[in-house]
């Protein structure tokens, strides 16, 4: 038996009759056609598959599809505007805050959360505030550099490293 | 002007506008008109009798296409798969494996049957109703029992479950007596899940009319893959086509072939539907091969002074239930295993071990980080026997003059290990700090720092080298450069970047070689149909080394017409042409110049010189003359929580020498890759296994602990520069660096701060769980009057 689902996906509007079990992350990838959205894991440890819903960020292998009825998401595919990309996505990119780029969306779409909430996160707070979500080639550093960056560039106040002792991190 | 210094320049990368925007293509994103889903059904048993088998209940389930056993892909596909000779020419047992087991499966997740079905719900569904009798053998899970003459075997009615035994150097019974203090130690290598963020996974599709195979696959080197899928199809490697579009990562376990590679093509030819698999995560942790895997026994002597005597490895490695295709490349433990120093002596042996788990094969530096850390650790354990600061010991013992030959013959091109060392004690304040550890030892505080001083055999390889490794392809490498009338560039490589920027790099590479402007090279990887015939991929820190110099060479090749034509041009004798900065005069003219494009516009046209035919393209494989050898010093700073066990990580220093830079962002962010997997290696990550049942405990990644964000400080890095002469660029490789650095340089900080309490070694993980139950026992021993020497492992 299959269900109606109506979202907007980016600003558009989607319907579709959908099996129940569906998870959200195969609807918008199968369904729709938007693969910037990745899997992972499964298991909702990896945060490759995080879109935002109404604003939070949800790991979308965690939600059925029918459960995003009458709900507004975004995808990576929906942070550019006017072709020019989010300050996240430059971030990224002027930081290489990437490698292989498989965890790339989830944690562009993660940072975008964290910053909605906290506009000028210290060091720790990015990465207290990105542990959701894992990257197997970068080490974090560069990561991190990024999310600072965009949150300078998006307006809150310049971010700055942690100080240092001698035997470093408090 | 065309740009000319893009060599050593901060590049962005050029790949990342389409990978930020999710634009990117991973193999999942791709399909084909009708496409159809296979879904892999696994024994849930390390060692068992497949008695019987029904998949009726399959065949008739909802949106069911087919359902495939052994018996049908018998029909379609021929031999077994590849095991390469790699470090051990002679192996005493090679299980033969095809890629779906027929009568007995030898570890967990091992294919029995596949499901074909319209979509991957109902191919999984249909999975689970494929009804399978099993009777299960004892399954062999301990490395030394498995030794034991009465042990179960791994396969049934093997004599033995010896892989390989292979002696390098034996031992010197006289050289082992001139040592003053002598320290042996057992060290574990746990097993590890290589784990790239994208799992593997397969498309294919199938012409019958043209017999032609075209596979999207998630793949390190696509090359090989053509050619082991004609081997095993019988099609011919020109109706194969192989492409690795974006790989979302792959560490060495996307570098051999695995059964899927040749069961979702050999289905698609069965049914004549386009057929994609995409592994799960659970899959990935269960069925991709792992790293490491790895016991060894180590002695190592040295004299009063600090001169090191002798060091004596020996190897156990667990190759899981079949030969990896490069499983025995993780011997070259046992050859490195000297590490950066001057021994009068150094004796190995490698024994490779059958066991019913899934095989070993190389993961992220794969022998290298094992011989730096048995290295580094020894170092340390004998700088505690003589107490001699472990700086000291090194910076005494540290080969100095290059080239330089090791005891198994190894040629290290380059290097100047005391400068790198120089620069890591300098950049953590090592004084300082250890006056701050001594002051915190008093008050409780136990503080630790480790140093690792790594040295790396990279750059596979030369053909002499690698041809009799492989069982006959040499490691060489190859590249196309082709200019077009307007004075564009593209350049296909054999090399495949997942994550690496050679989109970014060798572009930087042919701007300076034929003095092009960057934007107008196009980099085209991952398509075995374009190109030249073979490409040997990405492993082992190779592609700028080998690949990078491909380049270059098609590129001089491409000048060196252009040259010809350009004298030709002018009417001037070659010899006297000057090619600089993309632009070509006649000495002593430099007003009269000819861009590089003019020239290219010219190899199109009418009146080239006698003999010279039209186009200007060239095709390149370089063999390297040696292997490169890249080195370095980290220091991890560590604090351990004496009442929980937990580990610190405060500080992390890396100073790497890879040779020549060509874009230092990039090696940058190699460097934090690798040192971030050398530390999940050392504090978090271990692949664990029921040891009766071979049940494999760690198949999520809830239980497998990949490190977040928040378990890394910011690394800190320095660099030297120490060109290779091993090749014109002057180039190494640092891919894999940071991982055979960094698990050892941790470890040794943890020993350092728990040395008060009398604990000497510790193993990895070096989890809270672990190292709280030393400290515990270190305790107990010490409050029954003893120093602590029980809790020694």
């Amino acid at each position: 038996m299959k269900h109606k689902v109506a979202t907007t996906i980016n600003g558009h509007r989607h319907e579709h009759e959908v099996e129940p079990r569906l998870l959200l992350v195969h609807y918008i990838r199968d369904v729709v056609g938007l693969t910037g959205t990745h899997i992972g894991c499964d298991t909702s440890q990896c945060g490759a598959c995080t879109i935002l819903v109404d604003g939070k960020a949800i790991k979308s292998c965690t939600m059925f599809a029918v459960q995003s009825e009458g709900k507004s998401l975004t995808t990576i595919e929906g942070m550019a505007q006017d072709g020019k990309l989010h300050p996240l996505q430059q971030a990224f990119w002027d930081e290489h805050g990437l490698q292989c780029g498989y965890c790339t969306p989830g944690f562009i779409m993660a940072a975008a959360y964290l910053l909605s909430q906290n506009p000028n996160p210290t060091d720790d707070e990015i990465r207290q505030g990105l542990e959701g979500n894992l990257c197997r080639c970068t080490g974090y550093v560069n990561i991190v550099k990024s999310v600072r960056s965009a949150a300078a560039t998006m307006g809150g106040a310049q971010a700055k490293p942690a100080a240092k002792s001698v035997a470093g991190r408090s | 002007m065309a740009v000319t210094t893009m060599i050593g320049a901060k590049i962005h990368r050029r790949e990342d506008p389409r990978l930020v925007s999710g634009e990117g293509r991973y193999v999942d994103d791709f399909t084909r008109p009708g496409t159809i889903f296979l879904s892999v059904v696994r024994s849930p048993y390390a060692h068992a009798r497949i008695k019987s088998m029904d998949v009726t209940q399959a065949t008739k389930a909802p949106g069911v296409v087919a359902v495939y056993t052994h018996k049908d892909f018998a029909k379609v596909l021929s031999g077994t798969m590849p095991v390469t000779p790699s470090f051990v020419a002679e192996k005493k047992q090679n299980p033969p494996r095809f890629p779906i087991a027929d009568k007995e499966v030898v570890y967990q997740g091992e294919p029995v049957a596949v499901v074909l079905a319209e979509t991957k719900y109902q191919a999984s569904d249909a999975g689970n109703m494929i009804d399978v009798d099993y009777e299960q053998l004892p399954a062999v899970m301990d490395l030394e029992k498995a030794l034991e003459e009465n042990s179960p075997k791994v396969h049934s009615g093997a004599s033995d479950n010896v892989g390989w035994d292979l002696t390098y150097i034996p031992d010197d019974a006289a050289v082992m007596k001139e040592a003053d203090v002598v320290v042996k130690q057992r060290i574990l290598q746990q097993r590890l899940a290589p784990t790239s963020m994208e799992t593997r996974g397969v498309l294919a599709e199938y012409s019958k009319p043209d017999g032609t195979l075209t596979v999207w696959m998630s793949s390190q080197s696509p090359h090989f893959v053509r050619l082991f899928l004609a081997g095993a199809m019988g099609i011919p490697e020109t109706r194969i086509r192989v492409i690795s579009p974006d790989v979302g990562g792959g560490f060495g376990a996307k570098i051999s072939p695995y059964s899927e590679d040749w069961l979702v093509p050999a289905a698609a030819k069965l049914t004549g539907r386009p057929v994609k698999w995409i592994e799960s995560r659970t899959e990935s942790l269960q069925t991709t091969t792992h790293g490491r895997g790895q016991i060894f026994d180590v002695e190592a002597g040295v004299k009063k002074d600090g001169t090191l005597v002798f060091m004596k490895v020996t190897q156990y490695l667990d190759a899981g239930a079949y030969l990896g295709t490069f499983s025995a490349f993780q011997s070259c433990a046992c050859l490195l295993a000297g590490g950066a120093y001057n021994w009068k002596h150094v004796s190995s042996r490698t024994v490779g071990v059958l066991t019913n788990r899934v095989p070993t094969d190389p993961y992220r530096g794969a022998g290298r980080p094992e011989a730096t850390h048995l290295c580094e650790r020894m170092i340390d354990l004998l700088a505690d026997g003589i107490k001699m600061d472990p700086a000291a010991l090194r910076r005494k013992n540290f080969i100095s003059e290059f080239p330089h030959q090791n005891h198994f013959g190894l040629t290290f091109d380059s290097g100047n290990y005391e400068k790198a060392l120089a620069m890591a004690l300098e950049m953590v304040g090592y004084e300082k700090l250890r006056h701050e550890q001594e002051e915190g030892r008093k008050k409780g505080r136990y503080l630790g720092i480790g140093l690792s001083s790594w040295i790396e055999i990279c750059g596979f390889g030369p053909s002499a080298g690698t041809a009799p490794a492989t069982g006959g392809i040499a490691l060489v490498e190859s590249a196309q450069v082709r200019v077009f009338p307007t004075g564009s560039v593209a350049v296909y490589v054999g090399t495949h970047s997942h994550g690496q920027g050679h989109d970014t790099t060798f572009p930087q590479i042919v701007a300076d070689t034929l003095g092009v402007p960057y934007d107008m090279i196009e980099m085209r990887h991952g398509d075995t149909a374009e190109g030249p015939a073979f490409g040997y991929g990405t492993y082992g820190s190779r592609s700028l080394a080998v690949g990078g110099m491909a380049v270059h060479k098609a590129s001089k090749k491409v000048v060196d017409k252009a040259r010809k034509l350009a004298a030709h041009v002018f009417e001037a004798a070659e010899e006297d042409v000057v090619f600089d900065q993309g632009h070509f005069y006649v000495k002593g003219s430099p007003d009269k110049r000819k861009a590089f494009g003019e020239i290219a516009f010219a190899a199109y046209g009418a009146g080239l010189p006698e003999g010279m035919e039209q186009g200007l393209e060239a095709v390149a494989y370089f063999d390297p003359p040696n292997f490169v050898w890249p080195f370095g010093t980290h220091v991890a700073v560590v604090e351990v929580d004496t009442e929980t066990g937990d580990v610190d990580l405060k500080r992390y220093i890396a100073v790497d020498d890879c040779g020549n830079i060509i874009n230092p962002m990039i090696v940058d962010g190699q460097v934090h890759g690798g040192v971030a997997q050398g530390i999940a290696q050392a504090l978090y990550e271990e692949v664990v296994y029921d040891d009766e049942s071979g049940q494999l405990k760690t198949g999520s990644l809830v239980d497998y602990l990949v490190p977040t964000a928040n378990e890394f400080p910011e690394f800190e890095l320095g660099r030297t520069i120490t060109p290779s002469p091993t090749n014109e660029l002057g180039v190494k490789g640092i891919g894999e660096a940071g991982t055979i650095a960094s698990s050892v340089a941790v470890i040794n900080a943890v020993c350092d701060a728990l040395r008060p309490l009398g604990i000497k070694h510790v193993d990895m993980p070096a989890s809270p769980d672990r190292v709280w139950k030393m400290i515990h026992n270190a305790r107990n021993a010490s409050h029954d009057g003893h120093d602590g020497k029980e809790a020694r492992k």
